[in-house]
């Protein structure tokens, strides 16, 4: 944050002779159809956005993308973005002091007044670190600068920003259309007045004003045991609690309308519109959709008109209707229908990325695939058995399925994949086997429904990955020898990957602190993407590694192995004390045993676009004797439930979740 | 259905495009330029390019060629602007006709390269060259996909020259295995071992098309 005017020197000359040596140097060139390229001396405020990840998978980024083009088009602001490096050029960056660039005009990421950075995983937590530590900005935002950026999370897996809090200079809660301009016009009126009180008084707006978290104006203290007692502000003016943003009207705000179209190859290439934002049906394992409450939805009109001109300015064919559960729009008949039609003829395809089986009905499936391509179909039961369905909410029957996928085969599908987890609270080898019963199941129904057995089922099976803000987790009961039916292919390794996800979540602050020497050896990560390949063992050191983590040791007997075992509440004080999400619904009490019980409800949802307002948030105080439940008011006994002998969790959850008395001897 | 030929250029940080990269731009270019292009029959329909030959990754080129098959025929001027406004900044056509008979490919025997060096001085780098020339043949090794393959590169130069100190000059003719800019650098550096170079060499093709003895002559020249 120099008041420099002149523009830092682009470094694509010393860098094309490097880019001539490594793999897909593409990504490395910028330039794409559709990307801005702003003076820097036009700009008031400059931003660096970044997706911590290699080009291919951060460029199709909802957010950045947004984002990128709501700053842009404001001509006092300039926004450049910057991806993970791959390890071989950022070796070759290294050795000729080159430092991590943007890939607009390759200016140097810390030239900029602000760094904000998009985590969609808890995945690129470790990849911020090196790019911060390519970009020659100091690892610690205590030990930064005046004149470094301020580097800001954002995005989904920065809602609990706790395990990065040493990292970051503040964080943004929520939707970030509105909040990044908010955060813009702070630093244009903080550099217009000379920089008052250097980088904490920037930092006291934002915190101030409500618009962002900034993690060192809070304490934390601990019980013994490790987990948070409380959380405090310590500064006069600084919220107990941090609101997150919420658009509340998707049609105001009708980005991307012209997303970068990549040269390179990409994860995704196809232009995508976010149809709603939220999504009430309360799967508990379900992050985003407690986060992003409440439902809002973009009218058939701004769908239309923002696919038409999508279309055009991108040349891409393939449209995608994104939501968290797309066939729970309310117009989507109608959307699909009238999408169908324009584009009939012509090669533009349609998708629907995520359904549910009692959402989904053959008509729509047919309007998405009227050009004659019917590729496959996607379902997430997500649970084996109708009984951990219920536990996790997730309420779809197996005859609805077997209904659907009968349907399905009998009109000219031949393919379905089927998502699953395991790992889930309260879960047992029966559970898990049942996801092959039901494999096997849509295999029969669908032979028959086709009349040939010529068709397929795709079961992949997923690891919970325990997040802050939906159900704890328990233990994987996946039983080794079993082996899926023939017909059914399995994929994916269950666990690893979402267990490292998982691990970086639940880290409370503390223990990104405890060792922090000067001589520390700390590597950048090896790999950009989560291709969790690696031993457990090895990827849990590396993370604690790169984290600077060290387990609390002896003197707390608090180890990281036994903090990422104990059970989690829903209202883990560790995870969510002074940011609330808007859940203020009766689904999610803190109890444990209603938490995972069978609450399993009806989604609430009113009909059209009137969806009840995000509630405000409640301030949640924390006594000093830091409860697990900061629903329960301070000082009250334990609820009657949650008396009497202690039960094992499992036993417990168990017989909750089948309507049963605990002591019973059916358990 | 009409078949117009492309001749482009690979410019700048573009020129960092591999082939495939080129062709997904290309495409959707022409969706954003409206061009009427005719598709492939069958279940899963492509718009009909098709390529001459394919360009290297990391090197500039002011001379490729495709050919494109248009549903509705259109006048190749204004194909050639509409295109060259959609495509990104440098990628550029610089010229569009309607094609005659014979292939593409079959008028493309031969590349004119410029490869801009550092490392060497030019004494060095004469002395390789004029070395080179002398031999017959040269063998050279290249990890290909089916492992070390061992090749002569001397046959296919046709002319090899000093431009300045740092740049050299090549023509050379396409064969099987084709000899490549870099096989040759590795060429002067094996009758020259004092020819080493301080970075990968930057290549840029000038020209492609048929060797009359003289100069080559461009599959757009011989129309005219």
């Amino acid at each position: 944050m120099t008041d420099v005017t002149t523009s830092p020197e682009s470094l694509f000359a010393r860098l094309e002779p490097l880019l001539a040596r490594v793999s897909k140097p593409i990504q490395y060139v910028g330039g794409e159809v559709n990307s801005v390229a702003k003076s820097w001396d036009s700009a008031d405020v400059r931003w660096c956005l970044m997706y911590p990840d290699a080009y291919e998978v951060g460029q199709p980024n909802q957010g950045i993308a947004i984002l990128y083009e709501i700053l842009n088009e404001r001509d006092w602001i300039l926004a450049e973005r910057t991806y993970s490096v791959w390890p071989d050029l950022a070796a070759l960056l290294r050795e000729h002091g080159l430092p991590q660039f943007t890939l607009d005009n390759h200016r140097p990421v810390g030239a900029f007044d602000v760094l904000g950075i998009s985590f969609s995983t808890e995945l690129g937590y470790t990849n911020m670190l090196a790019a911060l530590d390519l970009a020659q900005i100091p690892l610690h935002a205590a030990d930064r600068r005046e004149d470094d950026p301020i580097v800001v999370a954002g995005g989904h897996a920065a809602f609990n920003p706790e395990p990065i809090a040493d990292f970051i200079d503040a964080a943004i809660l929520g939707d970030g259309e509105e909040a990044s301009l908010q955060v813009s016009e702070m630093i244009r009126d903080w550099k217009a007045e000379g920089r008052p009180e250097g980088r904490d008084g920037l930092l006291l707006r934002l915190a101030t004003s409500g618009v962002a978290y900034v993690p060192r104006f809070y304490d934390v203290t601990y019980l013994p045991d490790g987990r948070i007692q409380k959380v405090t502000p310590n500064r006069p003016g600084v919220p107990f609690s941090v609101a997150k943003h919420t658009l509340m009207d998707l049609d105001e705000w009708p980005y991307p309308k012209a997303p970068l179209v990549p040269l390179a190859e990409t994860v995704h290439e196809r232009y995508s519109v976010e149809i709603f934002r939220g999504c009430t049906r309360g799967c508990r394992f379900c992050q985003a959709g407690m986060i992003t409450r409440p439902v809002r939805e973009r009218s058939i009109e701004t769908i239309g008109a923002m696919v038409d001109g999508g279309l055009r300015s991108t040349g891409l064919e393939e449209v995608g209707l994104l939501s968290l559960s797309s066939a729970d729009h309310s117009e989507i008949g109608d959307v699909t229908k009238e999408l169908a039609d324009r584009y009939e003829g012509s090669n533009v395809s349609l998708s629907l990325p995520s359904t549910r089986v009692d959402a989904f009905n053959i008509d729509l499936a047919n309007e998405l695939s009227r050009n004659g391509r019917r590729s496959g179909l996607t379902f997430a039961p997500e649970g084996g058995s109708e009984r951990m369905r219920k536990v996790i909410n997730k309420m779809v029957t197996e005859d609805d399925l077997i209904q659907t996928v009968a349907t399905a085969f009998g009109n000219g599908w031949r393919n379905v994949k089927l998502y699953f987890m395991c790992g889930l609270p309260t879960e047992t080898d029966e559970d898990v086997l049942a996801i092959a019963d039901m494999a096997a199941r849509v295999i029969e129904t669908g032979r028959q429904a086709a009349g040939s057995k010529d068709i397929r089922c795709t079961v992949s099976i997923g690891g919970v990955a325990e997040a802050a803000h939906p159900v704890p987790v328990g233990r994987a009961g996946v039983r080794r020898d079993h082996r899926p039916p023939a017909a059914a292919a399995a994929r994916e390794d269950p666990r690893r990957p979402p267990l490292r996800q998982g691990h970086r979540h639940a880290l409370p602050r503390r223990q990104a602190r405890c060792h922090r020497g000067a001589a520390e050896p700390w590597g950048p990560p090896r790999r950009p993407g989560h291709r969790g390949r690696l031993p457990r063992r090895r990827h849990v050191r590396r993370l604690e590694r790169a984290l600077q983590l060290r387990p609390l040791g002896r003197l707390l007997r608090v180890r990281l192995g036994r903090h990422r075992r104990r059970p989690r509440l829903v209202h883990d004080p560790g995870a969510r004390l002074h940011r609330g999400a808007a859940v203020g619904s009766p689904g999610l009490r803190a109890r444990p045993r209603l938490a995972v019980g069978g609450l399993a409800g009806r989604a609430r949802r009113v009909a059209r676009r009137g969806l009840p307002l995000d509630a405000v948030l409640r301030l949640r105080r924390v006594p000093a004797d830091g409860h697990r439940d900061p629903d329960r008011p301070d000082g009250a006994p334990p609820a009657a439930a949650d008396a009497g002998e202690p039960l094992t969790p499992t036993t417990a959850h168990f017989a909750n979740s089948l309507g049963i008395r605990a002591n019973s001897s059916r358990v | 259905m009409q078949k117009l030929w492309v001749r482009y250029a690979k410019r700048g940080r573009a020129r960092f495009t591999s082939h495939r990269d080129f062709s997904r731009a290309f495409e959707r270019a022409l969706r954003r330029a409206g061009v009427p292009m005719a598709y492939s029959s069958g279940f899963n329909p492509h718009p009909r390019i098709s390529y001459a030959n394919a360009s290297p990754t990391g090197a500039a080129t002011e001379a490729e060629y495709l050919e494109i098959g248009l549903a509705q025929p259109r006048d190749p001027d204004a194909v050639r602007d509409a295109l060259d406004s959609a495509l990104p900044q440098g990628l550029d056509v610089l010229q569009v006709v309607v094609a005659t008979a014979g292939s593409l490919a079959d008028g493309l025997d031969v590349s004119e390269w410029r490869m801009s060096i550092g490392g060497p001085d030019a004494g060095v780098t004469e002395s390789a060259v004029r070395a080179l020339l002398d031999r017959d043949a040269l063998e050279v090794e290249r990890m290909t996909k089916s492992g070390l393959r061992t090749f002569d590169a001397r046959a296919a130069i046709i002319a090899l020259w000093v431009v300045d100190e740092h740049t050299l000059g090549l023509v050379s003719r396409h064969g099987v295995p084709l000899v490549r800019p870099d096989d040759v650098l590795q060429a002067l550096g094996r009758v020259e071992p004092r020819f080493e170079l301080s970075q990968p060499a930057l290549l840029t093709r000038l020209d492609q098309g048929r060797w009359n003895g003289d100069r080559i002559v461009g599959p757009f020249d011989e129309q005219a």
